[in-house]
């Protein structure tokens, strides 16, 4: 248990000195450049893998699978895409039906979970143990969402996705304030920015796991990680500890003060509309994951090539506990091998896991498109990702100088806490029910 | 959704030879749709019911656990307001499209050619799928980049999804205007079966076109409204896919009915003994609500409405 600790998360100890790099001896044929075969068929065996649609993150899967399949002479894998909450149904649908993909993208921590307490997860552990290359090249905390018991079940891969504060620095100007250095600043800062019509954060609040980060941080910044650590860990009651209680109602208090944009309970976050609101300048400010930049790039016009997308960590709340340099995210992707799979199939899942998750073009571009990929020799292509280098060096500080780098809530619980967490959070945020009610609801289920 | 009835199988021996052969003919002509039936419709509502006796993630292995599940379900809070909603919504899309659908009907069962051309475009909503159109509007009723917000028109541009009566009232109209269409149908075809001569004596005996409505054409589609009414409330109760994808049950839990509830216990938080138990709810008030209706043609339903005519 104290592995999968989410704390266990703290502390991204990525070496910065990239010269004793460890991605030493890996990484020969996957990263042959552009393979052109096709995602599907191949005549020795076929392994399958399901994974989230959404450019620029799509692409990206999809070449490292095409690139995989063109250097590979034991078989291919053939892939199929998925909007998020969709997937998140479908994958638990497939796997309690016996009818998982070879590898399975995930999220680790409480899902992984309840597939490994299913024995639907193969154990990665002696295979890490005999391939320590792979391991060594990516960074340590990115394992732990995915070690369960003590032993680890899913390859972490692709990038380390910190939720962080944006702001529209054109917005920010006409309304004459600057990015909030406190929790007081970003409620004296909404009347102002209000009376020019203009909404000061944008929130897809129907997708609820977006109101979710907002009291990710607040909780941290107000009482410390233990605050959801003891919800995790299953104390009794947790959810009633004061700087809980304390949380809740500040974030009341900014939907109170029109906060948030009009409407934002029938906004998806699927449909980038919460992107839209903020580079159209209709809102001001967003919270929102690192994953996100990539697409206000490319559908924002010039909003980020123009600077003016400004971006931070999320600020203190006055007299809070919580260390400001704490954040919250993902720590990376996590793939993991359905047990039902013929052992062909596992072998060809592991092969590409080996030489095919994060090979260096994958790298390139993860970095290209403003992500920072999880192996440790990322940090010294950073600087030469041209205009997208201020934004990639925030992320990786960020997540490096975390003291703890935590996983996103509904991802660390168990689905039927996650479930009930994320109902209660929607009643919170439409303001139907009170701080108190919202934890004796959330104790109630405490541990399931 | 629509609920089958099982053909009645009598096994009664019959009273003369001649009748009894008849009959084994005809029980065998209902094979087919019995295993269908069976199949499709049967089994699986067995397997639910004993679903809901179980413990099950919808991953790992089925543990059965008595009324656990039950229990849980009774004393889930979010039941008695998925209820509440349930019934709000039947009612509301009853009344909403009921008029709606015989006033449409009674005006296209007219023979004039321009109607002809009229219903065509009105039965469009009838071949699109639910979710095309659930999905269509909510990106025309999205607060900020929708059809208010484009067209610059302030009472467009209201937060319909995100406020829980507004979200109601939507979610009423997006299945009206996809479902009236579909009743519009029935009642055109119920109006043109009505005899011309009820009208034309009517017409001698000095009666408008309002009495003749009211004092003709409605008692006259009495059991046809009780068909489409039966259609609309038993369909109702399993609404799913439009509210799905126009509030995902929200905004909080405003537009949860037993249908989405279902789906969030079951699927979101993997409680499948819950979820089959709110499964089993549905079907018997669906069954019930059928019944009902059906009670409510009278005894006799196959008396004649013809007297007089």
């Amino acid at each position: 248990m104290s592995r999968r600790d989410f704390l266990g998360l703290a502390a991204l100890s990525v070496p910065v000195l990239a010269g004793v790099a460890a991605c030493s001896s890996s990484k020969p044929s996957g990263g042959a450049g552009t393979g052109n075969a096709s995602g599907g068929g191949g005549s020795t065996g076929t392994a399958t893998y399901w994974f989230l649609s959404g450019q620029p993150q799509q692409g990206i899967r999809e070449d490292s699978v095409k690139a995989f399949n063109a250097a590979s002479s034991k078989g291919k894998i053939s892939y199929t895409e998925f909007q998020n909450d969709a997937y998140k149904t479908k994958i638990k649908t497939a796997i309690g039906a016996g009818q998982a993909p070879t590898i399975i993208w995930g999220w680790g921590g409480g899902g992984l979970k309840s597939y490994v307490q299913a024995n639907q997860v193969e154990d990665l552990t002696s295979w890490f143990d005999q391939n320590p290359d792979v391991k060594s090249r990516l960074f340590p905390s990115s394992f732990g969402a995915a070690t369960i018991s003590g032993k680890i079940y899913a390859m972490p891969s692709e990038a380390v996705q910190p939720i962080i504060l944006y702001y529209n620095k054109k917005v920010l100007d006409k309304v004459g304030v600057q990015p909030p250095q406190s929790w007081g600043d970003i409620l004296d800062m909404v009347p102002k920015i209000n009376a020019k019509g203009i909404a000061p954060f944008s929130l897809g609040g129907q997708s609820r796991w977006t109101n979710m980060m907002w009291l990710e941080f607040l909780f941290d910044r107000i009482g410390g990680p233990e605050v959801f650590q003891a919800v995790f860990d299953g104390e009794k009651d947790a959810w009633s500890n004061p700087a809980s209680i304390q949380g809740l109602t500040e974030c009341q208090k900014l939907i109170k003060a029109n906060g948030f944009i009009k409407g934002f309970q029938s906004i998806t976050a699927d449909s980038n509309a919460d992107q839209a609101l903020l580079y159209t300048g209709k809102a001001a400010m967003m919270l929102h994951g690192s994953w996100t930049y990539g697409n206000m790039k490319s559908s924002g016009g010039d909003f980020v090539t123009g600077g003016h997308l400004g971006w931070m960590n999320f600020p203190p709340v006055d007299g809070g506990k919580g260390d400001p340099s704490d954040t919250v995210g993902n720590p990376g992707q996590y793939l993991s091998i359905s047990s039902k799979a013929p052992d062909a199939q596992k072998q060809l899942a592991l092969d590409y896991f080996k030489n095919g998750v994060l090979a260096d073009a994958e790298v390139k571009e993860w970095i290209k498109t403003g992500s920072v990929p999880i192996v440790k020799s990322a940090s010294s292509q950073l600087s030469s990702a041209g205009d997208d280098t201020p934004f990639l060096k925030f992320i990786y500080d960020t997540s490096s100088q975390a003291k703890v780098f935590a996983q996103s809530w509904d991802q660390a619980l168990s689905p039927t806490q996650a479930e009930v967490l994320l109902d209660n959070i929607a009643k919170l945020f439409a303001l139907s029910i009170s701080p108190q009610q919202y934890a004796s609801n959330m104790n109630a289920v405490i541990g399931k | 959704m629509t609920s089958v009835a099982p053909p009645i199988l009598q096994s009664a021996p019959p009273p003369t030879a001649s009748r009894g052969r008849r009959q084994r003919s005809l029980s065998w002509l209902a094979l087919p749709a019995l295993a269908f039936f069976v199949l499709f419709g049967l089994v699986p509502l067995v397997g639910v019911l004993l679903l809901s006796f179980t413990t099950w993630d919808g991953i790992g292995t089925i543990h059965p656990s008595g009324l656990t599940s039950w229990r849980e379900v009774l004393s889930n809070p979010g039941l008695p307001h998925a209820l509440q909603v349930t019934f709000l919504i039947m009612a509301l899309s009853w009344l909403f499209q009921t008029p709606m659908s015989i006033l449409l009907g009674v005006f296209l069962a007219g023979r004039q050619r321009y109607r002809g051309f009229l219903s065509v475009f009105l039965f469009i909503p009838l071949l699109l799928s639910s979710a095309a159109i659930a999905i269509t509007y909510k990106a025309l009723l999205d607060p900020n980049f929708g059809l208010g917000a484009g067209l610059h028109l302030d009472f467009l541009s209201q937060d319909w999804l995100g406020q829980p009566n507004l979200a109601v009232a939507t979610v009423v109209f997006v299945v009206s205007w996809q479902f009236i269409p579909f009743h519009t149908l029935i009642y055109q075809g119920a109006v043109r079966q009505i005899p011309e001569s009820m009208y034309e004596a009517a017409q001698i005996d000095g009666a408008g076109r309002v009495r003749q409505f009211f004092s003709i054409t409605l008692p006259q589609l009495k059991y046809t409204i009780i068909t489409s009414s039966t259609l609309m409330v038993v369909g109702s109760v399993t609404f799913f896919d439009i509210i799905f994808v126009l509030t995902q049950g929200g905004p909080a839990d405003a537009t949860t009915n037993l249908a989405l509830l279902m789906y969030k216990l079951g699927f979101q938080a993997n409680l499948m003994g819950p979820a089959s138990a709110i499964a089993v709810i549905i079907v018997l008030l669906g069954l019930a609500l059928a019944l009902l209706l059906r009670r409510l043609g009278g005894r006799d339903t196959t008396a004649s409405q013809l007297e007089g005519a």
